[in-house]
């Protein structure tokens, strides 16, 4: 494992492999002494271009809870913001001898793009790419999901996907990198993924993924999903003409009291109300949803510190130089080679 | 290839023995003074004793290519390109002539400008430079640029071209399109309607919906043809489309075509044989305007150049500094190059698959594109009388693209590794080789003459 | 650890039968009861993979000796993978699950179950781990086999079976829980050379 830079790469077996390490290091989280010495001397850096204060610290307690060196380097108020390039800023976190780079920027790709330049040497994990993915937000979704689909069943979750589940994921995909990336990895571990919400802010293109597409949340709900992930609504697509106005929006797409009822009416007793925050209470979803016992958002908060240890883990801990021996499989990043004939 | 030992000057007489005539049957020419003197059997005993001898057995002569749409950047971005390293690279490439782009700093949109670029070209001597006038002062969309002084200036300036920006304007293009035909110009429009395609970074679909990446929708380029083409019919204008990139577009300019509007269209090498399916890599060295469209489109425009629906090759050459490239992908600028393998991606797409045959070759890449561009010393027939505009071809040659050997300084190739079959062996200009065995050999000295900086095929 | 070679395979040798191990694991049972003048605050923790079938078949012969004892609440597993000071120098290995009986080890006596005692390694990470998860009263270690070259100042409490070795060669265990030869669950002790 060299990089994890989307889940749409992401093999089945590794997904399942980052999901059981995360399991043990929830484990960890709940002891007392919350640390393990498996990174100490390696340094991760946290590269943000991008404000998000939520992802930064759950990154930095996975990477200090491993015993890493962290160094946050926000963009904002540094050389980045003179104008200095992705290419000089990679290079001297090269020259501080980086293991891993998190990076969270507003460029789609940019942290492909820093992993197949060779600009650097280290690890990339993506924490967030424009519009493109955030594959440990989907993965603490799958995580929080699976301990959800094992609690239902009965059984234990370490080990199983999530065959037989039907996710449904609500608001702006076109612009959503946590529903691009959930979208891969759900459908990779076995779950049925259902889409709702504005023809507008579905992308062109939608079609050819493995998911039903709903511009109806009430038809979608009657489906019965086992989970509803609402998508935040970022407030620069509300005046874009995306939708008349933010009150309709919220009416077609919101969930809303009404709706949080209609679950209750259909029987839907175990189906859970997932966002990955922050979250416009009023809008996207109503504050009795939010609070009900049925959110996990708090849950997944907490899973997002597991799920990264495992993601900081499986990158760093072993011989960087035996990827080929690795009789586990290791996940290898697909860099498309960008060549025809 | 042999060229006597003995004489340091540039030999004023070629004889080229055993060429395969635009591909058909083999036989000798003898360029003289700029021009061709004799071809087959005559030319032999017309060649005098000094005149260096070129083994052509198995090479393709045809005439010098013409591009409608290169970026030379300078003046403004000598560090991305010049005109002599750009004029160079076209030499290499199997051009005789190439139009400068308007879109420089300052932009080529006065007199001044274009004929600045044409002086520099001149000075080079690699190739024939056209400089391409600005539709629009400053390409900023509101009034039209001194067009006319443009055309009568020392450049004579006929394709006109805010290439980069469209022409959105309805009122603006059909101003420009009747204002041209008082010199008998073409309007070379970029195809693009602005509004539906602001942020854009590759082509909308599948592939953008996966990647996250704005999309530039193929009916953005579309509508404006549309508009475009019937703004031509109306005024009774010459339109040239550029860089026709999608299945889309190719129909409407058949549509167009078939209603006798005089529209003609280009494509570049990369739209013929890329697809946006590159983009998954975020390598921005696949980032052009057009954008990279589906396997579909690829299909669609080689089989419009085919069939004539899309007239012409035009490279769409636009080198860029590294540090455009060596970046984010919404960051980087927008352009491959291209004077250098556009050849061998034409002969790779188009020749290779039958497509064309080496006369429909030189009819896309020389003849039409003279003829759109008014110059009527390129793009002629290889007969006697003709001006030596030609080149010569090793069809069977193979080789791997290497940006960091070309002759042009952008090494934004998006061909880059890939292995391509032909090669230029020799080019020559108005009777002078700039190339010889396949490198640079020397630019033909600049005609300033007692008749000022008239050369001699201006006339 | 590398899987030998079919064509040169090593030579093997059986040093332990299943009935040796049955009785060596009786021996350690009544070692710890006497040692630990009972079973009192006795929790067994096996290291993975293969400490941990141990430290359960332990845990039932010392119920067998103490009927008040419930081999199932004083067995637990202890992973260490997290703690190896060789982590680098392998591929990465996923941890496996720390299980802890549910009175936990604070003020315990835990004796750590492993098969082979080689190095000592892996026995320094299982007191760094122990540490991080509470605070023993003491600690003993039992293994099946004790093969010598210590690397760190470490002894076992309990053995098994001591086995004079040459580095050059490979003690392998194999117990019913885990390991499946040829299709069926074997109990041995083997040394193969290491080509």
């Amino acid at each position: 494992m060299k990089h994890l830079l989307s889940t749409q790469d992401l093999s089945a077996r590794n997904a399942l492999r980052l999901l059981d390490v995360a399991e043990e290091m929830a484990a960890v989280g709940e002891r007392e002494i919350k640390k393990l010495p498996a990174l100490r001397g390696r340094t991760v850096v946290n590269l943000f271009f991008e404000d998000s204060t939520r992802t930064r610290i759950s990154f930095e307690a996975a990477a200090k809870r491993l015993s890493a060196d962290v160094i946050n380097f926000a963009a904002k108020g540094s050389s980045v913001s003179k104008g200095e390039s992705l290419k000089d800023t990679a290079q001297t976190l090269e020259a501080m001898s980086a293991d891993a780079v998190v990076i969270r920027h507003p460029a789609s790709g940019a942290p492909a793009r820093l992993a197949a330049s060779g600009w650097i040497d280290a690890a990339v994990v993506n924490a967030g790419d424009g519009t493109h993915e955030h594959p440990t937000q989907a993965l603490l979704d799958a995580f929080t999901l699976r301990r959800h689909w094992a609690q239902v069943g009965g059984t234990a979750s370490a080990g199983t996907d999530l065959t037989g589940m039907k996710v449904l994921i609500v608001g702006d995909v076109l612009h959503s990198r946590v529903a691009r990336s959930n979208v891969w990895l759900l459908t990779t571990l076995g779950a049925e993924v259902l889409l709702a919400g504005p023809p507008t802010l579905l992308p062109v293109g939608v079609g050819a993924w493995p998911c039903t597409v709903f511009y109806n949340l009430d038809d979608a709900l009657a489906e019965r999903p086992d989970a509803v992930m609402m998508l935040r609504l970022q407030a620069e697509r509300m005046n874009a003409a995306f939708f008349p106005s933010t009150r309709e929006y919220s009416r077609r797409w919101g969930f809303d009291d009404g709706r949080l009822a209609l679950l209750d009416t259909l029987g839907l007793d175990d189906t859970v109300i997932m966002h990955p925050g922050p979250m416009n209470r009023g809008l996207e979803i109503s504050s009795a949803a939010a609070d009900s016992p049925r959110s996990t958002v708090l849950a997944q908060v907490r899973n997002g510190v597991s799920v990264r240890m495992a993601t900081l883990y499986l990158l760093l801990a072993g011989d960087p130089h035996d990827d080929t021996h690795d009789q586990h499989d290791d996940l290898t990043v697909l860099i498309p080679e960008g060549r025809t004939p | 290839m042999t060229t006597p030992a003995s004489t340091p000057a540039a030999p004023t007489q070629y004889l080229i023995r055993g060429a395969s005539l635009l591909g058909r049957d083999a036989g000798d020419l003898l360029l003289r003074d700029g021009v061709i003197a004799a071809v087959g059997s005559a030319a032999a005993g017309e060649a005098s004793p000094d005149a260096a001898i070129i083994d052509a057995a198995g090479l393709v002569a045809l005439p010098g290519m013409v591009d409608l749409h290169t970026h030379l950047r300078e003046p403004g971005r000598e560090d991305a390109e010049t005109v002599e390293t750009g004029s160079r690279a076209a030499a290499l490439g199997g051009f005789t002539a190439i139009h400068a782009m308007a879109n420089s700093s300052p932009v080529a949109d006065t007199a001044g400008v274009v004929e600045q670029v044409y002086r520099l070209g001149l000075a080079s001597g690699w190739v024939e430079v056209r400089p391409v006038g600005a539709v629009t002062v400053g390409l900023g969309g509101e009034r039209l640029a001194e067009l006319g002084a443009m055309a009568e200036s020392r450049a004579s300036v006929r394709v006109f071209s805010d290439d980069g920006i469209c022409v959105s304007d309805p009122v603006l293009m059909r101003r420009a399109l009747e204002y041209v035909k008082a010199f008998d110009g073409v309007i070379a429009q970029h195809a693009q309607e602005p509004r539906l395609t602001e942020g854009a970074q590759m082509n909308e679909g599948d592939v953008s919906a996966v990647l996250g990446l704005t999309g530039w929708p193929a009916v953005a380029e579309e509508s404006i043809i549309a508009r475009d083409v019937l703004l031509a019919q109306h005024v009774g204008s010459r339109l040239h489309v550029c860089h026709v990139s999608t299945a889309g577009s190719v129909e409407i300019i058949r549509w167009a075509k078939a209603r006798g509007i005089h529209v003609t269209a280009e494509v570049t090498p990369h739209h013929l044989l890329l697809t946006d399916d590159l983009v998954r890599s975020y390598d921005p060295v696949y980032k052009v305007n057009p954008p990279l469209r589906t396997p579909d489109d690829v299909s669609a425009l080689r089989a419009a150049l085919a069939d004539g629906t899309i007239d012409v090759v035009g490279t769409d050459h636009a080198p860029h500094p590294s540090e455009h490239k060596e970046c984010e992908w919404a960051q980087a600028a927008m352009g491959m190059t291209g004077l250098e393998t556009a050849l061998s991606v034409v002969q790779h797409a188009m020749v290779e698959t039958g497509l064309l045959d080496w006369e429909g070759f030189a009819r896309v890449t020389s003849v039409t594109p003279a003829r759109i561009g008014r110059l009527a010393h390129q793009g002629r027939p290889l007969a006697a009388g003709e001006p030596a505009n030609l080149i010569l071809v090793d069809p069977t040659a193979r080789w791997t693209v290497d940006p960091s050997t070309m002759a042009t300084k952008g090494r934004n190739s998006p061909f880059r590794g890939l292995e391509l079959p032909g090669s230029v062996r020799a080019t020559f200009f108005a009777g002078h080789a700039t190339v010889l065995d396949g490198r640079l050999a020397t630019p033909r000295p600049a005609a300033l003459g007692a008749t000022g900086e008239a050369p001699a095929w201006s006339i | 650890m590398t899987v030998p070679t079919p064509e040169s395979g090593p030579h093997k040798r059986v040093v332990l039968a299943e009935a040796d191990i049955d009785r060596a694991l009786t021996r350690i049972a009544h070692e710890i009861l006497e040692a630990n003048k009972g079973s009192r605050d006795l929790v067994l923790l096996g290291i993975p993979r293969r400490g941990f079938p141990l430290a359960q078949r332990l845990a039932q012969k010392i119920a067998a000796v103490d009927p008040a004892v419930d081999p199932d609440l004083i067995t637990g597993q202890l992973d260490v993978t997290m703690y190896r000071d060789d982590l680098r120098r392998h591929p990465t290995r996923s941890p496996l699950a720390t299980q802890l009986p549910p009175s936990g080890i604070d003020d315990k006596v835990v004796v750590l179950v492993d098969d082979v005692l080689y190095s000592g390694r892996t026995v320094r990470a299982a007191l760094d781990a122990l540490a991080d998860l509470g605070r023993p009263r003491t600690v003993r270690l039992a293994v099946l086999v004790d093969r010598g070259h210590r690397e760190l100042p470490i002894r076992a409490d309990h053995v098994g079976k001591n086995l004079p070795t040459s580095s050059r060669e490979r003690v392998r265990v194999h117990l019913a829980e885990i390991d499946l030869i040829g299709g069926s669950a074997v109990n041995e002790v083997v040394i193969e050379d290491r080509v």
